[in-house]
């Protein structure tokens, strides 16, 4: 088995030198073919979505092609209400992330800390967690009205529990030895704070915030459209009253568009904090 | 006592809230929250009688069809994606946007196109769904063990074979990783669009519940999407243990050794 690997990639090598400008294109094309064909692949899209949207079963009045649904999206850039809209949806997303956060981690640490507690909370999380946070909406949609705290009810119990369990998890993976090393070295509870849990609990925990970042970002979108909180979900709502498809997709391009940047924000931040972990490192974790 | 000691455990905390509740309400002043004692019969009264057949079935069947459809078009278009560099490459931008998209989001639209039935509901759903099975399923094929590729390769493993024997089940890791999300993605999205567009299903019931402000009747209803929850995940991890049970095995002799 060990020597079937070296003789078949030999052979594969041995075959490049004799025509060695296919290698250098190859090699030209490793590096710009993921965006020549990224590109392609877009604007593929685009062309079989303007073609479906002319002759396809479906109303060009309900399925506008993108020739105007692009230029609806450029033009809502010029308006405040479009930003105003916007700065709505991600000022209840940044709450909600940011209290959940604290409230999860706070939770997290101390139920993660005591293998008592641990197993005694056991049931109960694994109950509530399931949950789906959208189930609440008709609670909070009664407690709140259409205000920002329903939002914030939704987005928080979701979130909640995804920080609460990465930061359990992040605790309980202390390792042993180097928590007898802090103990024999007499460290005080600040340096094991700094020198110890935080190393082990960083990594988990931004995993947990990215993934909530997300998630916050889904539920804030669907509590506006369904309880209508302020905000791009409840404008999609309006904009299906107002029958005006073009404007609805034009929102839905800027959700997906709010999408990538969290995502993108939050791996940026996850690889400064964690630079020195592993697998930043050797960047094998995609 | 170990047997006592445990079952304490495990019963004691919600024992201990259900005591608070009952003791918060027992005045019968809180207007949103019901007694403990209310809410069993109301969830009892409300939901094993013929809306079963009419709201959580529904519910259920759409549920799974979703996620049946979502596997195979994950796994297979995985595969697909997977193994071919060029296709990987076309796509990949294409798919990160449309993941990036949040699913909820285009109930309105697909509302417009398909109009308010099940292929509607079950589109949603499939659309939030293919994703984490999808993507789990590209960087499942992507690191199939190298020695395994090179031995498939010695014994001329081509085409259905290949796919069969080396690439799903080095792979089904992966994919079984990304089904587990997406059950809980597939409960949040059929909840959603029942709540905005719908005649049927539980959340349907909830939202119907809450216009009529019939309180207990709406908490019986998100008491229900706990226990589906819960059973969803419990059914999946049973299935993971069968299906995966190879890979628990070799993953502990490989620690052993």
């Amino acid at each position: 088995m060990e020597t079937q690997t070296p003789i078949l990639s030999s052979v594969a090598v041995s075959t490049l030198p004799t025509r060695g400008h296919t290698a250098r294109r190859a090699a030209q094309w490793t590096a710009a073919g993921p965006y020549v064909l990224g590109v392609a692949g877009i604007l593929a899209a685009l062309i079989a979505w303007e073609l479906f949207s002319a002759f396809g079963p479906v109303s060009q009045h309900h399925l506008p092609p993108p020739s105007v649904v692009i230029p609806t999206f450029l033009n809502n850039f010029t308006f405040t209400q479009f930003w105003l809209t916007v700065g709505q949806t991600m000022w209840a997303w940044f709450l909600g992330l940011t209290l959940a956060t604290f409230g999860g981690l706070a939770v997290g640490l101390l139920i993660g800390s005591s293998s008592l507690l641990r197993t005694g909370t056991h049931t109960t999380v694994e109950f509530l967690r399931p949950i789906p946070a959208v189930g609440l909406i008709p609670l909070a949609a009664l407690l709140f009205g259409p205000r920002i705290g329903a939002e914030l009810l939704i987005v928080v119990y979701g979130c909640f529990w995804i920080v609460m369990i990465q930061a359990m998890y992040g605790i309980t993976d202390i390792d042993k030895v180097a928590d007898d090393t802090v103990r024999t070295l007499r460290m005080t509870w600040l340096q094991r704070v700094r020198h110890l849990v935080l190393p082990t609990l960083l990594p988990y925990l931004m995993t947990g915030i990215r993934l909530a970042a997300t998630v916050a970002l889904i539920l804030a979108i669907s509590s506006e459209l369904i309880v209508g909180t302020p905000g791009i979900g409840r404008a999609v709502a309006q904009a299906q009253l107002n029958d005006n498809p073009a404007a609805m997709i034009a929102l839905i391009l800027t959700s997906g568009l709010l999408g990538i940047l969290v995502n993108l924000i939050f791996r940026f931040i996850e690889r400064k904090v964690l630079f020195w972990h592993s697998s930043v490192r050797s960047e094998v974790a995609a | 006592m170990i047997v006592l000691k445990r079952l304490a455990l495990w019963f004691g905390l919600p024992a201990i809230l259900i005591a608070v509740w009952w003791a918060f309400t027992a005045q019968g002043v809180n207007f949103f929250v019901p007694k403990p004692d209310k809410l069993a019969n109301t969830f009892v009264t409300v939901w094993f009688s013929e809306k079963f057949f009419t709201d959580v079935m529904p519910s259920m069947g759409r549920l799974l069809i979703s996620l049946a459809v979502s596997l195979v078009l994950g796994v297979a278009l995985g595969i697909a994606i997977g193994l071919s560099r060029t296709l990987r490459w076309l796509l990949e931008p294409l798919l990160e946007f449309i993941r990036a998209v949040p699913s909820t989001i285009l109930i309105p639209v697909l509302l417009l196109l398909i109009g308010i039935n099940d292929a509607m509901k079950i589109t949603v759903i499939v659309l939030g769904c293919l994703w984490p099975i999808l993507l789990n399923t590209i960087e499942g094929v992507r690191s199939l063990d190298e020695v395994l590729k090179n031995t498939a390769l010695v014994y001329r493993l081509r085409g259905f074979d290949r796919i069969r024997y080396l690439v799903l089940p080095g792979a089904s890791p992966l994919i079984m990783a990304g089904i587990r999300h997406s059950l809980a993605v597939g409960l949040i999205l059929l909840v959603v669009s029942e709540m905005f567009a719908s005649t049927d299903g539980i959340g349907y019931s909830i939202i119907n519940f809450q216009n009529r402000i019939a309180i207990p009747e709406m908490w019986s209803g998100i008491f229900l999407l706990g226990i589906i929850g819960v059973l969803l995940s419990v059914v999946f991890q049973a299935i993971q243990k069968r299906v995966l049970g190879w890979y628990y095995g070799l993953k502990e002799a490989s620690n052993d050794g």
